[in-house]
């Protein structure tokens, strides 16, 4: 079973496939049929070896550019401050941010073009960020730390947000209110028990975790931890009602086989 | 070819219905009585029972089919191999993959990882508590952690195999929690400088501070506390194990189940400054034992690493070290042995929540949560003189309402009332001489590595000792952590390195 997934870059129309399983499969369902594309791609990776080769490849590939995006704006940090490298890695990663004392958020664009007047708000930290959708990861917030000011950060559908992210987001226990993980498909609890070091948190968001089974018990487990953190996104018998359609099947099974 | 034949043999009996048109062919063949006119028929159907037959050995003997001409014993490892690694454990698996990822040419080192048990009931890995921390007081232990932990952030990288599942290590982060008494207070304040001058994340706490952080603790006799913030909890060892063996079997390395029952050796003498002789040995042949049968296959060498965790000694005795005359060099065994831990699973309702860390307290009882529906798995290493028997994995349950009950509800009032829902029991590869890792060449045996003792902490340090090893073995040195400290230097010159904080 293989997953296919396009790169579209701006311009030229270029594919780039990958057969590596990523962490969505688990929330797909298995009657889903594959593609034909990826069926052709996985036929051939199992008969030929160049093409096996070709896949490693790509994989390796996606994974120098994650790194390449999350790196450590050392220079920037260098010459325009702690606040200025935060932002312009936010930017870069094309997410957006509000610094304190300022009311407008500073986007890039659907092409991916900014304006460059966040360079001249040196002195303010970083207050508000979104980086929903992109490929942040637990190294890229080598460059958020020096925001001890955050108060919201929103990483709805962060595809690369994983426990590891969560263990490093003790750095904004002082401050920081809003989390939004909605989305995110690669967290799990083992990532969601290291949150109880946001005593500040107000507002957290867990919709739709693939990777967690027992949401309803997750949260429960959580106001207990966080009481003052309002979670929102999940109900209190989400989890709970799989479990007894389990049971009643098990039940009809078993009486089946018994009689 | 054999298809054409297969064809050709098809189409005889197809011929034969044609001279006989009233003989059916899905009829089942039956010798019948036949007349002299009718000679050449059964002439042509006995060529097709034979041709039939000639078929089916046919297709039996391609590839393909588990028939051979000679009986070979399945499983057996291959007649030569660059390294052998002995013991099919984390620590061993871990050396296979970074051999085959550090190799400079496709196939360059053939690598055979030798385990005694196919099943893994008694390998320490599987029966580890899997937790991972970096509150040692060694610089070097420090490192170790540090470097693992960076792993198996990026397992996924390290390990992935295309077209197969993700790692899933079911990592819980959520630290560790030493508590020292008066006594202990100093000493941590100097682990904790050491621990962050490496490069752990790490934080003191005042008493006051552990009871707003966790209520459920009772604080009497906390002096000073020390909590992991990143990069520690525990995780799965049974995925980690197969995730390494995984990712080398795709990467070359071959797999014998079987035991290591000898060593060839040949041995050449030097004389020394004072002109003793000293004897060296140098491993040729690594006799390994099929399961359940008496039959061993010499496997040609030219190095062997000796990982087999808390058999370790064992295997080290067969290789000759240890027995040499008294008061020489030849007469220090490896000092590995093993010693039986006990993990029991309770279940307490009212237990700590989701913020519970591994609580590791002075008194040396541990405790941390399983999974969410109020199961917390505790132990608690014995004294010296209260070691319990290895000849078996049989738990004591005594143990746990003498020894660690008492301990566990005075720390966390919550666990007066709780069950015992399970035990089991596992070894230690417990290192006698100062219960840290042995890693690197043994002096004697001018082939023979060792990356075993780690009294505990084989599984956390496994990523990067097994890296540490393959520099060793491949570059002839230590390229990214220096760990020459812990080689066997330390214990033929009598210097322990004494690690502070057991568990």
């Amino acid at each position: 079973m293989a997953l296919y997934r396009t790169v579209q870059l701006s311009g030229c129309a270029r594919m780039c496939v990958s057969v590596a399983r990523p962490y969505s499969t688990v929330a797909r369902s298995p009657s889903t049929p594959l593609p034909l594309r990826s069926k052709l791609l996985f036929f051939l990776s199992q008969h030929f070896y160049d093409v096996e080769q070709l896949l490693s490849w790509s994989s390796w590939l996606r994974n120098w550019t994650l790194r390449r995006k999350n790196t450590f704006y050392s220079y920037t940090q260098e010459q325009y401050g702690n606040n200025v490298a935060a932002a312009f890695y936010i930017l870069s990663l094309k997410g957006g941010f509000r610094f304190s004392g300022q009311s407008e958020w500073f986007r890039p664009n659907e092409k991916g073009k900014f304006s460059w007047d966040f360079v001249n708000f040196q002195e303010h930290p970083i207050e508000e960020v979104d980086v929903s959708g992109t490929v942040i990861n637990c190294t890229g917030l080598d460059n958020l730390v020096s925001q001890k000011n955050l108060r919201t950060l929103s990483l709805r559908g962060c595809r690369e947000v994983d426990d590891w992210f969560l263990s490093r987001l003790h750095i904004f226990q002082e401050s920081l209110e809003e989390l939004n993980l909605s989305g995110c498909p690669r967290i799990s609890v083992g990532g969601l028990c290291a949150l109880h070091h946001l005593r500040k948190l107000r507002k957290l968001d867990l919709s739709s975790l693939p990777r967690v089974q027992n949401p309803g018990l997750v949260r429960i487990l959580l106001e207990e931890v966080l009481p003052h953190c309002h979670i929102t996104g999940v109900e209190y018998d989400e989890g709970l009602q799989a479990f007894q359609e389990e049971k009643d099947s098990e039940a009809l099974s078993s009486t089946g086989t018994g009689a | 070819m054999w298809r054409a034949w297969k064809g050709l043999t098809g189409t005889i009996p197809s011929l034969i219905t044609g001279l006989n048109p009233s003989r059916l062919s899905l009829q089942p063949r039956v010798v019948r009585v036949v007349h002299k006119t009718r000679a050449y028929s059964s002439f042509f159907r006995e060529l097709e029972a034979q041709l039939a037959a000639m078929r089916k050995h046919a297709v039996r003997a391609m590839p393909g089919s588990d028939w051979q001409p000679l009986e070979i014993t399945p499983g057996l490892p291959p007649e030569r191999a660059d390294v052998v690694i002995v013991g099919g454990g984390v620590v061993g698996w871990s050396v296979a993959y970074w051999l085959k990822r550090k190799e400079r040419i496709r196939d360059g080192v053939r690598v055979l990882v030798v385990e005694k048990d196919p099943t893994y009931s008694q390998a320490s890995t599987v029966l580890s508590v899997g937790g991972i921390r970096q509150q040692f007081s060694l610089p070097e232990n420090i490192h170790l952690s540090l470097a693992s932990a960076e792993f198996l952030r990026s397992i996924n990288e390290h390990l992935g195999v295309l077209n197969e599942d993700p790692v899933d290590l079911q990592f819980n982060h959520s630290g560790y929690l030493f508590i020292a008494s008066e006594k202990g207070a100093g000493i941590m304040e100097e682990n904790y400088r050491t621990q962050r001058y490496a490069g752990a994340k790490v934080t003191l706490l005042s008493p006051a501070q552990v009871k707003e952080k966790f209520p459920w603790l009772n604080t009497e006799g906390v002096a000073l506390a020390s909590y992991g913030l990143e990069n520690e909890g525990w995780f799965d060892p049974w995925s980690l194990l197969n995730a390494l063996r995984r990712k080398a079997i795709s990467m070359g390395v071959y797999q014998c189940f079987g035991e290591v029952t000898g060593f060839r050796y040949s041995t050449h003498s030097m004389p020394t400054d004072d002109s003793h002789q000293m004897s060296f040995k140098r491993i040729r042949y690594v006799n390994v034992r099929m399961p359940n049968s008496l039959e061993y296959q010499p496997v040609e060498c030219a190095i062997v690493v000796n990982a087999a965790g808390a058999h370790s000694g064992k295997v080290a005795d067969l290789a000759g070290i240890g027995s040499g005359p008294k008061d020489t060099l030849a007469a220090v065994p490896v000092p590995v042995e093993p010693r039986k831990r006990y993990v029991y699973v309770l279940h307490c309702p009212d237990g700590p929540g989701l913020d519970t860390p591994f609580l590791i307290d002075y008194s040396g009882v541990y405790c941390r949560r399983e999974g969410l529906g109020g199961n917390y798995i505790a132990g608690l290493s014995p004294e010296e003189e209260e070691e319990p028997d290895t000849r078996d994995l049989e738990v004591d349950y005594n143990f746990f309402q003498d020894r660690i009950w008492p301990l566990l509800a005075h720390r966390v009032p919550a666990f007066e009332c709780t069950k015992v829902a399970s035990a089991w029991a596992g070894y230690y590869d417990y290192n006698t001489f100062d219960q840290n890792c042995i890693l690197g060449l043994h002096p004697l045996v001018n082939n023979m590595y060792f990356a075993t003792g780690f009294s505990g902490h084989g599984l956390q340090q496994s990523p990067a000792a097994g890296r540490a090893l393959a520099e060793l073995i491949l570059d002839g040195g230590f390229r990214t952590l220096d760990l020459s400290a812990l080689g066997f230097e330390r214990i033929f010159h009598q210097e322990p390195v004494l690690e502070r904080s057991i568990v």
